[in-house]
């Protein structure tokens, strides 16, 4: 494909807020998890939290899509400039030409939880609710477009953990196909009993910090975020980063188990790399899925290792953010997109002891080291793969 | 502009228990009367899958086998778009349900029924394809939405893309939330190149509201208020074997103008 310019892009998360904070916190090793606080789901676990939520309403004319996911979706629309370079990019090729993808797994459902335990007497919804701006998953993808004044094909894409690495293919398509000539893409997740509970119920949360790719690894940290990228049709060559390839795959074996020998991961890398003419000793590190679950990190290693041998390093950044779900996505992106920028081999947190069964290059410490080509994974439930390439055009 | 071919039709709710029998109430040859289907069973799931499937996912991949069956196309060949307002609205309350109480237990397997692309992922076990799958929404415009993916997913080479669209209507108290009419499932196999089965050529540009023809009503109108409704306008030309162009409205304001030959 003909590498797709990343014209600007920007996150909140368990890290801080702003691209600034993020480079920051990945160079001083300083992590954004902590000891779950949220007061909706008193869970024993640590989580990644975004602080200052819960007094943040949204006002204005879109008031009545407030809700903590609308919330986080505002703030990070924002931050480091976004919103500004996105209304340039709906000067210059008109709203209508300017499409909006964005991932997230619940949207607004917090609002749902909260309206069905003050269900009135009668069991119907309390008044205060409303479904459309919060609830429905569109809810994000509709608030932004509405915010940015844009006019382009909008959706939400949701396909649990790998909802905002899929919303980047979908959007190279879009481009590539003539409905639009650039993208906002993106997710935001936030914090719900819905997602704690879910993953107590698997039994996958960390009881500490999640320690990915560690011997003694017990689970994951959920956390919450909200990221953006602007893509644009026109990458002129050396203008700056890229998307320069994704793949695409279903493990067709499992809801929420992966494939044990990754075969689906395997393939989705490989489609990346086909998709952009790249070699996999051309690639100078792996930002992993790497969830810190046993069963996930295992089979990951195994369709790394298949792809790239040892050649690659590659780490979770994970022990970080958390599993932000839906964000992890944009997360991994941005993360991705700042080591280009800022020369940047993220190592790993929290981690101990590598695990002896995994046989691909886990980066321990951060180094600070230039480079041009960075391939992120993300995986979901459903054994829904994606694997993004961002490099420098 | 994209071109595609329509190989295959799959189709559920009350009075369309089949493309068949659908294509005649479509085309007017017969009355739609309101007999709720038989509930799907479908045979490509293996049975654990199928007993632990949300009933949309059932639904789904009921109409998914239909539109593959005799068109030529094999099941692992074709990527999948799923496209549903409102996921496994009876998973939903029970998860609510479940979270209101004092010291929440949650389900296992309700909680993988509640994502999203759960029909999508049940599909892909059933087929036995590893091709891209995508689950989206665009609440009342989510059959545009996955028209639009689909459509890019042939531009960009896959040889066949398999898309399905179904809203089934929520349980109390949600239903007063969000109204979805009668349930619904369709499932529309388009394809890059004619393969075993035409039942239409389909030429597919964006137009602006300007610019395309008027929005069809949908018929029959109890379908009206079910996002997987709008595509039975189209499915109606298709019936009846006309030639002509539909508009097909896109979340954000725009929309497809889709031109149907037989």
């Amino acid at each position: 494909m003909k590498p797709l310019a990343v014209t600007a892009f920007s996150i909140v998360s368990p890290l801080g807020r702003g691209r600034a904070a993020t480079l920051e916190a990945l160079r001083a090793r300083r992590g954004g998890l902590r000891p779950n606080d949220f007061a909706d789901a008193p869970l024993e676990t640590w989580i990644g939290r975004v602080d200052g939520l819960e007094v943040a309403p949204l006002d204005g004319e879109l008031a009545h899509y407030d809700c903590r996911n609308n919330r986080l979706a505002a703030l990070a629309f924002e931050e480091d400039g976004f919103g500004a370079v996105v209304a340039r990019a709906r000067e210059r090729y008109g709203a209508s030409r300017v499409a909006v993808l964005l991932g997230t797994t619940t949207s607004g459902i917090a609002e749902t939880e909260r309206a069905w335990r003050e269900r009135q007497p009668d069991g119907s919804l309390p008044r205060w609710y409303r479904y459309r701006e919060t609830h429905n998953l569109f809810s994000l993808a509709d608030f932004v477009r509405r915010r940015a004044r844009l006019a382009g094909p909008a959706t939400t894409i949701s396909t649990a953990c790998s909802s905002s690495a899929k919303v980047f293919a979908a959007a190279g398509r879009l481009i590539e196909a003539g409905f639009a000539d650039a993208a906002v893409v993106g997710g935001v997740d936030t914090l719900c009993r819905m997602t704690l509970h879910g993953f107590r119920s698997l039994e996958l949360l960390a009881r500490g910090p999640c320690r990915p790719c560690d011997a003694e690894r017990d689970g994951l940290s959920i956390g919450e975020a909200a990221g953006f990228a602007l893509l644009e049709r026109d990458a002129a060559p050396g203008s700056g980063l890229a998307l320069l390839g994704y793949g695409e795959s279903s493990d067709a074996y499992h809801m929420s188990s992966p494939h044990p020998e990754g075969a689906g991961a395997a393939m989705a890398m490989r489609a990346a790399l086909d998709r952009a003419g790249v070699r996999p000793r051309e690639v100078d590190y792996i930002n992993l899925h790497g969830t810190g679950t046993p069963a996930n990190d295992r089979a990951e290693d195994a369709a790394v290792h298949a792809v790239f041998g040892d050649a690659v390093p590659c780490s979770s950044t994970k022990g970080w953010t958390g599993h932000t779900l839906g964000a992890a996505g944009i997360v991994e992106a941005v993360v991705a997109l700042l080591c280009l920028e800022h020369g940047l081999l993220p190592g790993s947190l929290n981690l101990r002891r590598v695990d002896p069964a995994l046989r691909s290059r886990i980066a321990l410490e951060t180094e600070a080291r230039a480079l041009r080509r960075v391939l992120s994974n993300s995986f979901g439930f459903g054994g829904s793969n994606c694997s993004l390439l961002f490099g420098t055009a | 502009m994209i071109e595609a071919f329509l190989a295959g039709v799959g189709i559920l709710g009350p009075g369309l228990p089949d493309w068949p029998a659908a294509r005649r109430v479509l085309a007017r040859v017969e009355p739609w009367r309101a007999a709720p289907p038989a509930e799907p069973r479908p045979e490509s799931l293996p049975p654990n899958e199928r007993r632990r499937g949300a009933r949309t996912a059932r639904w789904a991949i009921g109409v998914a086998e239909e539109a593959l069956r005799g068109s030529g196309v094999a099941a692992g060949e074709a990527a999948a778009v799923f496209a549903s307002s409102s996921g496994d609205g009876e998973t939903l309350a029970q998860i609510c349900e479940a979270l209101a109480q004092p010291a929440p237990e949650m389900s296992p397997t309700r909680f993988h029924n509640s994502v999203h692309n759960a029909a999508c992922g049940y599909w892909s076990i059933a087929a036995g394809c590893s091709r891209p799958a995508v689950a989206l929404c665009a609440h009342d415009s989510s059959f545009g939405a996955a028209l639009i993916e689909a459509a890019a997913q042939l531009a960009g080479g896959e040889r066949a893309v398999l898309l399905a669209a179904y809203d089934l209507p929520y349980p109390a108290p949600l239903d007063a939330a969000r109204p979805l009419g009668q349930p619904l499932a369709v499932a529309l196999l388009l394809c890059g190149e004619e393969r075993g089965r035409t039942l239409a050529r389909l030429r597919l540009e964006s137009a602006s509201p300007a610019q395309a023809p008027a929005a069809a009503p949908v018929e029959p109108a109890a379908f009206a208020a079910n996002p997987a409704g709008r595509a039975l306008p189209l499915l109606a030309r298709v019936a009846r074997g006309e030639a002509a162009v539909v508009r097909v409205d896109l979340p954000g304001g725009g929309a497809l103008a889709v031109t149907a030959r037989p």
